[in-house]
């Protein structure tokens, strides 16, 4: 299972609380987790992918296992850690406030 | 007995605002969307529970939501499971989706040079005059959309950017359709105003537009008098009962046309200073029209620190000032654009939102103000419906 955190604006869009839980098949990358959270929760569609380029909206941010993923290829598969559950894939928003 | 629900945009979510006929006891509500920019929320004219609203953020973008209640409850058009589980394939996710229509282009940027035409977010969505499901979207980077299914996709009506689009260019608080105009009388006819970009007409239903700005001098921004397009147009207001006359707050300069747009008059008079953001029409009295004077296009507040609405009874070119209720001193907010609105009840109710965080009414044709909210997000839009 799947683990990914949501940052409290878009858990307020798509109407949940605490983490998103996903069954996916091997392989598991950026992309397969992201297209998977927008079909789960439609209204998310845009927020954190442009619709069309599918490109990362510029102060939205993944991590996962401390590491910084966000420039990484959408094929990029996920560690095992994140696969198995261990740890979560988090989507961010970037401190950008000014 | 009528009632009164104001619809207020802020920088940090919606507040919407209620009151009986007399317009003294508020409630408010909110913030919806906490957290988010609301550009712009309006009801539809033909269903007062039918409310769009823009809701955007620098991290996530444009949403649009609608309520079908009332603004009680709100929810992203199409994106319920009940209709995600449609046979006829609804579409999915889509109510965000703006997308220029074939090559987005290009337009003006600020060095002179070609820039590619980049959608950042909604500034404003007019409901259609006859069908709740109808609306059209003002967008920056400049363009206009149009849903006819509430709001679940939305569609460019190209033809505005083939107006000398290449010639637009963004002003300091960016390139987008502010203002969108229906003529009640005519279905086809609609007016939208782009900062830096000018006021536009469509005959057609949007198929095709042209730009009215004849008349509009810009001597600096725009030494070419003959310019049709490039006019600072920060709003324009119409009278329902006459669609063809038509009011512009300008950069500088407060306007009227009595053709449609086709030729415009200068009728700044006697204000103290003809720059500003908002102009509207008293919905009982088409010749009385307000504005709020602010003091330059450097200094964006009241003169001498004076919160002063000024209206003309014979629609422009003399001006009273109407100060009881407003702060006579030491008052530095702006009041945008889109941050004004009037009621329609008989004693016509006139509303417009600060910088500040004030939302002020005045339940006598402006004789009088009081805040109706006060320490409030930024204010970035005001609309009214009254519901019988």
């Amino acid at each position: 299972m799947i683990r990914v955190q949501l940052p409290f604006h878009l858990k307020n869009l798509a109407r949940i609380e605490g983490e998103v839980e996903l069954e996916l098949p091997a392989p598991v990358t950026i992309r397969a987790v992201l297209d998977a959270v927008e079909e789960k929760f439609p209204a998310l569609r845009g927020t954190i992918r442009d619709h069309g380029t599918l490109k990362r909206r510029p102060f939205v941010r993944y991590f996962a296992c401390k590491e910084d993923l966000s420039a990484e290829p959408p094929e990029t598969p996920l560690p095992d850690e994140v696969v198995s559950g261990a740890e979560p894939f988090l989507i961010v928003g970037a401190m950008a406030g000014g | 007995m009528s009632s009164i629900r104001v619809l207020v945009g802020t920088k940090k979510g919606a507040f919407i605002l209620t009151a009986d006929g007399k317009r003294t006891d508020w409630k408010v509500s909110g913030p919806h969307f906490a957290g988010w920019e609301i550009y712009h929320l309006k009801g539809s004219p033909v269903d007062s529970n039918r409310i769009y609203a823009s809701q955007s953020s620098g991290w996530f973008g444009q949403i649009i939501q609608r309520s079908d209640d009332g603004g009680k409850t709100w929810n992203t058009p199409g994106s319920s499971a009940e209709e995600l589980k449609g046979p006829g394939g609804f579409p999915k996710g889509e109510s965000n989706k703006f997308v220029y229509e074939g090559e987005a282009g290009t337009h003006q940027w600020y060095d002179g040079s070609q820039h590619p035409w980049e959608f950042k977010r909604i500034w404003h969505i007019e409901p259609s005059l006859t069908d709740p499901d109808t609306a059209y979207a003002g967008a920056e980077d400049a363009a206009i959309f149009k849903t006819t299914n509430g709001g679940k996709s939305w569609k460019e009506l190209p033809g505005l950017r083939k107006v000398k689009g290449n010639l637009w260019q963004p002003g300091a608080g960016g390139m987008a359709v502010h203002t969108i105009l229906l003529d009640p009388k005519n279905a086809k006819r609609i007016y939208v105003a782009i900062s830096a970009g000018g006021c536009f007409r469509t005959d057609d239903g949007g198929k095709t537009w042209k730009p009215i700005t004849k008349g509009l001098k810009s001597l600096y921004e725009l030494p070419d008098p003959a310019a049709e397009v490039g006019h600072c147009v920060h709003r324009i207001a119409l009278h329902p009962s006459k669609p063809d006359v038509l009011f512009m707050q300008k950069h500088w300069d407060v306007l009227r046309s009595d053709n449609a747009g086709d030729q415009w008059n200068e009728v700044s008079g006697d204000l103290p200073t003809d720059f500003g953001f908002p102009i509207d029409v008293n919905f009982n009295e088409p010749e009385t029209i307000y504005v709020v004077p602010i003091t330059s296009d450097s200094l964006h507040y009241p003169p001498d620190g004076k919160l002063r609405v000024y209206r003309s009874q014979a629609g422009g070119g003399e001006w009273e000032a109407l100060t009881k209720g407003l702060p006579q001193k030491d008052c530095y907010v702006n009041v945008l654009r889109d941050s004004m609105a009037v009621d329609q009840l008989d004693k016509c109710g006139i509303y417009f939102g600060t910088t500040g965080g004030q939302v002020y009414c005045s339940p006598d044709n402006g004789n009088t103000w009081s805040a109706i909210a006060q320490h409030l997000p930024p204010v970035y839009s005001v609309e009214v419906q009254t519901l019988k």
